[in-house]
């Protein structure tokens, strides 16, 4: 956490070039106004950024991270700051580059189903910007209505619907990004479905900020389907909902939307937004099928009996937009709604294969109870993806530390059971020590063969998603040489509280 | 010059091949069932061959999970076999018919279905390969859901093997659908393909795939066929939503022959072209202008992405005139590539098969450091990767 003489004289240096090539307005060097981007969404860590720049356009940000280069100094692209794992997290003694000023949708594309985006562009601004033609964008992340493109590209962001539709990586078809090195490159097909040689796309989303900085984004663009319609399906028991859950996708349909919450999580939503679930619920299956009108309908009667046939003792349908928000109103409030019962919690993220579900949900509430706390359940439960979220009372001594080890556990017994730490949240700063579990030395050492060609000298994102600063080595072909990295990852400036 | 030819039955086995290649200097190329050795450029020396027929089988299926695990040198056919027993598929065809899973992912090939379901990147979700060191790595996981590390798959998705070799892939499924139908009109206009895709897209449609069969022999004749796919009661209903999306001439039929079909025989020059689907029409009249009589199309005009089959006799100075009207069709690197798969030596010496590649200095990089002493498939990829 100690910034070195030499780094306050780079950084010095920095912001006044900063301010020639892009606007005094563009860069922050106050104090209390570089305080409010210390974190992310996940509040438990924080750091103050050296320097934050406001670039208004892709060049703008190649002239920051050129500049970065030149002074050897590590910087951090933030978009809306929703992320949960840390990955926006600032470095101490580097820049922090946030992307908000720059939101303009540069094309919509119609006739070839794409959207150009900058980066700032909000996830919802797209579907709106081309709802009205009939089209949407498809990855619908819970932060929808003020998370950005740009951080979903880091986060190969999914949201309800990528059971059926896929993450962000599924929808990107061209990036152009800023590598460390200030070069802008154009990556991937665009309005073209592919391109020849790496698919570089593939490489970058979900990198999570560590490769460089995305500063346009070319997205697919879907027809609305024909049809909506969401149930929602009260059970007496979670295991019953699960049991629902595999009976449906048994049946052969891929729904658009499969969740389900417990009972805690539904008393919580209850007490935020009176979202008026079926009394007596232990649990609630929300199934959302969409398409072709002939084909929703026959498999709303399909859905309605394997639920029923699972034990469901109400079944409620939402057939226009205002229902439908109805029964959503719950299940996207969860989160935060878990605040009403609970002075504070941790969301966890976590996957299993969808087969181990009920087993791995007796598991929780076994390593709960064996703590002395509480975990309500929200999850996607069409893919296995876990958000439990573990409550906890920070007045009560022991219980951050009972409530971090119970979240620790359940990412263990995710792995244990061939599943993975992080299904959309990311490894961030939050997990990468947790990475080893899944991977191999020889695996980890490999992806940063991917890091050293985009990044060699480490100034990308640093200290995150892997678990140790690992060097570059020598470039095989000559390039400026780096001691760069050690430097830049020994000072990061992580403080966790 | 070829002098070793090994078959390893397991990824360790792999691993030892390739460090005894990389302790010997010796070059290596990947085969599966080599119906794409002649595709892309040609690779300057060969020393070593590693064969993934042994690599075979599916090795995990788990149908409540819709996820499976496949060697890499597993025939798709086979995969196809073993899946559709629990009723599900892996989403993801090849026109090469005997090719394998390996094979399929490195030269990134994929079928009518990519239009619903996407490509190889799209489905794997996780992967076992062997670097040009030979170290075993992996990347993704068995989960569909899966956002730790990076996704090394989806690098090596159409990498030629030029960055290593892949043992083991893990897919995501999809149920087998109950019902198909196919609904085709005849195209009496290139010029008229970006429409008719966009009708067959209609939501009431929502087609599996939108494929096109054009040939200029006869004046730039073909067929749009559509696939419905779904339950017993939807596809009926669907197919006639197609019909009277498509128009007059459109009727419901069986699978065209041509379905699912490369363009091209051995012989031929073939192409592949990645194109902005609104401009279809502008391009393939390029195309057809400059290529003369005896030309077929043929591929997902949904996605854009046709192969293209040339008469293997065009000379180069020829070739180098349609591609240089192609691509100039295509206007620019974000609106698609025009790429020459197979063409015989004294073409493929004369002419740049992979045309202008969007982040060529990255994909440096990235081979440079995954395999700095370039022996694996050396030239064979773009820029002479």
């Amino acid at each position: 956490m100690t910034t070195s003489s030499r780094t306050v004289t780079n950084l010095d240096g920095l912001a006044e070039r900063l301010r020639g090539e892009i606007g005094a307005d563009a860069v922050v060097t106050d104090e209390a106004a570089r305080r409010t981007y210390e974190c992310d969404g996940l509040t438990h860590y924080r750091a103050v950024p050296a320097l934050v720049v406001l670039p208004g356009d892709a060049t703008q940000v190649r002239a920051v991270v050129r500049a970065c280069r030149e002074h050897g100094v590590p910087w951090v692209a933030r978009g809306a700051g929703t992320g949960l794992s840390g990955g926006a997290l600032p470095a101490a003694d580097g820049v922090l580059i946030v992307t908000s000023r720059m939101r303009r949708i540069v094309e919509i594309d119609l006739a070839n189903g794409r959207a150009v985006l900058e980066p700032g562009v909000v996830n919802l601004a797209v579907s709106q910007a081309v709802g009205g033609a009939g089209w949407f964008y498809a990855p619908d992340p819970s932060s929808q209505v003020v998370c950005s493109i740009g951080g979903n590209v880091a986060e190969n962001s999914g949201g309800a619907h990528c059971v059926k539709y896929g993450f962000t990586v599924h929808h990107v078809t061209g990036l152009e990004i800023c590598t460390s090195d200030g070069e802008l490159i154009w990556v991937g097909g665009g309005h073209a479905a592919e391109a020849p040689g790496y698919d570089l796309v593939g490489a970058f989303v979900g990198s999570e900020g560590t490769l460089g900085i995305a500063t346009k984004v070319a997205v697919r663009l879907l027809r609305q389907p024909e049809s909506v319609l969401t149930l929602l399906a009260a059970f007496r028991t979670v295991s019953d909902a699960g049991a629902a859950t595999s009976a449906i996708i048994a049946a052969g349909l891929t729904p658009a939307a499969i969740e389900i919450m417990d009972a805690l999580a539904i008393q919580a939503a209850e007490r935020a937004v009176a979202c008026d679930y079926p009394a007596g619920a232990g649990a609630v299956l929300i199934v959302e099928l969409d398409g072709p009108a002939v084909e929703v309908a026959q498999e709303e009667t399909t859905v309605r009996r394997l639920c029923e046939g699972s034990g469901a003792f109400e079944v409620r349908m939402a057939a226009n937009a205002a229902e439908r928000a109805e029964i959503w109103k719950g299940r996207k409030s969860a989160f935060a709604a878990v605040g009403r019962i609970s002075p504070s919690y941790i969301v966890q993220d976590g996957v299993i294969p969808r087969t181990a579900l009920a087993d791995v949900l007796t598991q929780i509430d076994a390593l709960a109870a064996a703590a002395g706390i509480r975990v309500a359940n929200v999850f996607h439960a069409g893919d296995g993806n876990l958000h439990p979220l573990v409550l906890y009372d920070d007045a009560a001594p022991g219980q951050y530390e009972a409530a971090q080890r119970v979240s620790g556990q359940i990412l263990d017994l995710c792995v244990a059971r061939g599943g993975s730490i992080t299904g959309e949240h990311g490894v961030g700063v939050d997990k990468a020590a947790k990475l080893p579990r899944m991977f191999s030395e020889d695996d980890l050492d490999t992806m940063q063969l991917l890091r050293c060609a985009f990044d060699p000298h480490g100034l990308a994102n640093p200290g995150k998603v892997f678990p140790t600063p690992r060097l570059c080595g020598e470039p095989p072909r000559p390039r400026a040489s780096g001691d760069d990295l050690l430097r830049a990852q020994a000072s990061v400036g992580i403080e966790a509280w | 010059m070829v002098d070793k030819v090994l078959a390893p039955s397991s990824a360790a086995e792999v691993a030892e091949a390739l460090r005894a290649a990389a302790a010997d200097g010796r070059a290596v190329q990947v085969r599966g069932a080599g119906t794409k050795s002649h595709w892309g450029g040609t690779s300057s020396t060969v020393d070593t061959v590693i064969e993934t027929r042994r690599l075979r089988g599916v090795t995990a299926h788990e149908p409540g999970d819709l996820v499976a695990t496949v060697g890499a040198g597993t025939p798709l056919h086979d995969v196809a076999g073993v899946l559709g027993l629990a009723g599900q598929r892996l989403a993801l065809e090849a026109g090469s018919p005997t090719a394998t899973v390996g094979g399929v992912l490195a030269a990134a090939e994929a079928g009518p279905l990519r239009l619903r379901y996407g490509t190889g990147r799209d489905l794997l979700i996780g992967v076992e390969f062997v670097r040009p060191d030979g170290v075993i790595a992996h990347s993704g996981g068995r989960v569909v859901k899966n956002v730790a590390g990076y996704d090394l798959g989806k690098l090596l998705c159409g990498s030629y093997g030029t960055l290593g070799v892949i043992t083991s892939a893990t897919f995501r499924l999809h149920p087998l659908p109950a019902e198909r139908a196919w609904v085709s009109c005849p195209v009496s206009s290139v010029t008229e393909l970006p429409d008719l895709v966009g009708r067959a897209m209609a939501p009431a449609v929502h087609p599996s795939a939108v494929e096109v069969n054009l040939t200029s022999a006869s004046g730039t004749q073909g067929t749009l066929s559509v696939l419905v796919e779904g339950s017993a009661v939807g596809v009926p209903v669907r197919a006639e939503a197609a019909k009277q999306a498509l128009g007059d001439r459109a009727a419901v039929g069986p699978e065209p022959r041509w379905w699912g079909q490369y363009p091209f025989l051995f012989d031929a020059i073939a192409l592949k072209l990645a194109v902005a689907v609104g401009r279809l029409g502008t391009v393939l009249d390029a195309l057809f202008a400059a290529a003369g009589p005896d030309v077929t199309v043929r591929g997902s005009a949904g996605t854009g992405v046709l192969h293209v089959a040339l008469p293997g006799g065009t000379a180069p100075a020829e070739m180098e005139g349609v591609l240089r009207a192609v691509r100039a069709a295509i206007g620019g690197i974000r609106y698609g590539s025009c790429v020459v798969l197979a063409a015989p030596e004294t073409v493929r010496e004369a002419i740049d098969i992979w045309g202008p590649v969007p982040g060529l200095d990255l994909m440096r990089r990235v081979k440079d450091r995954f395999d700095p002493q370039h022996r694996m498939a050396a030239g064979r990829f773009v820029g002479g990767i």
